[in-house]
């Protein structure tokens, strides 16, 4: 015991007893509430998708092909995002490249060197005026794209968001005024492009932040985001609160995207699985996957109408997944290392992947 | 000192889980799995005519599946 030592230490024994108190009550409260939401979450569920879809028809045959490829860049290809145009493309790669391209003739329209390797990120604004970009620079740049080919685009770049660690995904928000983060240094945040103030930042996640969508705009302001932690959280842009966080995934979530209703979403992760969860059901309601599929997914996303999901895995392959009943319909074959990101165009014509072979193809 | 932050940790995960619980949806507990299903599948039967990858457009209206035209320099 202490208390034949100085005044000073019987009170320090006190104070830290007193903390030790307190932090036994929180654990025991913490615990409380957890097995309270399971209790509400599990009285909600009943029933999984696929059996209520059993009476929809089956899909058909698929043929989809590579109609388009773009070579062009000298490494892995990390990222891309299509243009509201729905036929230009930017795409961005570990040799430090950001390329534009217009995926109907594959010629490139603007090619810009990034200070840095490993350009993890990349997105086109709404406008279609400008492009964004980051990955090991820690940053998210913004570069106006000129119609003038011969102009210097790194000289009008515009820095506008600073984390602490790599840049793993951005996205502008229904502007150009605005763009939303997400980092290796395990949060997201929301920039201002003109001024590079930092609006909102969200900290939940308990490690590298790897994706995250927006959801559709008529959903409001939310976006969600997938991580190194395992989970899915869902975050509400005012606020900066985390509204809704799942936890089902055994790995790491490489990808996210909502369902084009706004009332869903779905994700891919290393844990060779792609998942949809329901927001108001507030749980995962079907698991895409199948014995045979052992590696990586490394991105996902809808089809028009919501009924197909698309996956690029780390074998190399494009899955194709039938939402409702939970079945595989197709497995594309094609590119010759990792496909590492995918995304369906503006209108549903076409879905564009990029991959560690350093091309990009659309599929239609 | 750990304990400190073992502490602020802790009131942080009590206050998230706190919000968590007093979100919306926790209340409204006839929300069935069911209904919400039925809800994704009817608005993907709804939009399935205009799903260009799920049901094929005609011929030509796609344009990556036209074949381009080449041009002889």
């Amino acid at each position: 015991m202490l208390a034949s030592a100085s005044p000073l230490i019987p009170e320090m024994a006190t104070q830290e007893v007193q903390l030790n108190e307190t932090l036994a009550h929180l654990k025991t409260e913490s615990e409380t509430l957890k097995s309270k939401l399971e209790e509400e979450r599990a009285k909600l569920h009943d029933v999984e998708l696929h059996q209520v879809a059993e009476k929809v028809e089956g899909l058909g045959q698929f043929v989809m092909k590579t109609r388009r490829t773009l070579k062009g860049h000298g490494n892995k290809v990390l990222c891309m995002d299509w243009c509201k145009d729905k036929r230009r493309i930017v795409s961005s790669s570990q040799d430090g490249k950001v390329i534009v391209w217009d995926a109907f003739t594959t010629n490139k329209e603007h090619a810009v060197t990034m200070p840095c390797t490993w350009v993890m990120a990349c997105a086109y604004a709404p406008s279609g005026c400008a492009v964004a970009c980051g990955g090991l620079d820690n940053k998210c740049s913004v570069y106006p794209l000129s119609l003038d080919k011969n102009e210097n685009l790194a000289a009008k770049k515009k820095s506008v968001a600073m984390h602490t660690n790599y840049l793993s995904a951005c996205s502008f928000t229904n502007s150009d005024m605005q763009i939303l983060t997400s980092s290796g240094d395990g949060t997201c945040a929301l920039w201002d492009v003109e001024s590079g103030q930092l609006l909102q930042s969200f900290h939940g996640h308990a490690a590298d932040v790897l994706c995250l969508d927006l959801a559709p705009s008529e959903t409001g302001n939310t976006f969600v985001s997938g991580g190194c932690d395992k989970k899915a959280n869902v975050w509400d842009m005012r606020s900066g609160q985390c509204i809704q966080s799942f936890e089902t995934h055994e790995s790491d979530i490489n990808s996210v995207r909502y369902y084009p209703s706004g009332d869903a979403f779905a994700s891919g992760s290393d844990d060779a699985t792609c998942r949809l969860y329901d927001l108001r059901a507030d749980r995962e309601v079907a698991i895409y996957s199948k014995e045979s599929i052992i590696f990586g997914v490394s991105s996902v996303d809808f089809s028009l109408s919501g009924r197909l999901l698309f996956g690029g895995y780390n074998d190399y392959t494009i899955n194709v997944w039938d939402v409702l009943k939970g079945t595989r319909v197709s497995i594309l074959f094609g590119h010759e290392n990792r496909v590492s990101t995918l995304r369906v165009s503006p209108d549903g014509t076409a879905f564009c992947t990029g991959s560690w072979d350093h091309t990009l193809r659309i599929w239609a | 000192m750990t304990s400190n932050s073992n502490l602020s940790n802790m009131r942080r995960l009590v206050e998230q889980l706190k919000l968590e619980a007093s979100v919306e949806r926790i209340k409204v507990t006839e929300r069935l799995v069911s209904q919400a299903a039925a809800e994704l599948q009817q608005y993907c039967l709804q939009n399935a005519a205009k799903d260009a990858l799920l049901v094929g457009v005609p011929t030509g209206s796609n344009p990556f599946r036209e074949p381009r035209s080449c041009a002889v320099v």
